[in-house]
């Protein structure tokens, strides 16, 4: 267990589809399930809200409650064609809680040319600050058996 | 009770951010609670100190104690952890899903 999430994926596609998939707000709107007020501009926040993402049926019901939902990111870089980033509220997005005076956490893409495509690197980090418990437990706010948190405990200290 | 508790709650993942306070949660949650005397046994660390740390895993909702005598006994306290691991299961699922978007989006 750890407190940063990484994610390494190779996609069968340019280097250069794929950094403009993700570094337009138009694109990544479109596989997100989001759409935004301005295009991405580093050092500047940009409101978007949730909508339904057209690619995933499955995704897009469990988005469609959520649809309409404002988010504020800050873009922290747009470095052409390699790395993008933002800050923002992790989700689950829970409409009870008022976000604007949590801390963030930071979301990292970055791509590198592999043979047969592009490696993605996405990193999401600065979950230290924020009290995931507590919003954990505001979710589901149950409990597991010992033997089950004694596992977990020893996966964490791994 | 719990909404106060939680109310008073620090960040789990700060108070977990350092290696002694998660050699802590590690020995009680294999050994089972145990005083402070056995906690420090065979270790560097002072029993002032690890007091310190045991009160910051307490803010955190990590750790707990009971009087028994003169004795505090400390045990883990492991919804708390349970609860951070799924919430970041979660997050981890969500962009797993965003991945096979985008997959369908970029790729021929």
């Amino acid at each position: 267990m750890s407190d940063v999430i990484e994610k390494v994926v190779v996609l069968k596609a340019p280097l250069i589809k794929v950094w403009n998939a993700i570094s337009d707000a138009t694109q990544l709107g479109a596989w997100f399930g989001a759409e935004f007020d301005a295009p991405f501009e580093a050092g500047k926040p940009v409101k978007g809200r949730i909508v339904p993402t057209r690619m995933d049926p499955e995704i897009a019901k469990f988005q469609e409650p959520h649809r309409g939902m404002e988010m504020t990111w800050e873009i922290v870089a747009i470095e052409k064609p390699t790395r993008f980033a933002y800050r923002w509220h992790p989700g689950p997005v829970d409409a009870t809680i008022d976000y604007s005076k949590e801390p963030t956490t930071l979301v990292e893409f970055r791509l590198e040319e592999v043979p047969g495509g592009t490696k993605l690197t996405i990193t999401e980090s600065g979950f230290e600050r924020i009290d995931v418990a507590r919003r954990a437990a505001v979710k589901h706010g149950n409990s597991e058996g010992w033997a089950a948190q004694t596992r977990l405990i020893a996966k964490y200290v791994e | 009770m719990r909404a106060q508790q939680v109310a008073r709650a620090a960040p789990v993942f700060a108070a977990l951010g350092d290696e002694t306070r998660l050699g802590i949660v590690a020995k009680l949650s294999t050994q089972g609670p145990q005083s402070i005397a056995r906690l420090t046994e065979g270790t560097d660390v002072t029993r002032q100190s690890i007091t310190k740390h045991l009160e910051l895993l307490a803010d955190a909702g990590l750790v707990t104690s009971t009087r028994e005598g003169r004795e505090r006994i400390w045990s883990v306290e492991p919804q708390r952890l349970g609860d951070a691991q799924r919430y970041l299961d979660q997050i981890s699922q969500q962009w797993d899903r965003a991945i096979e978007r985008l997959r369908l989006l970029v790729e021929d």
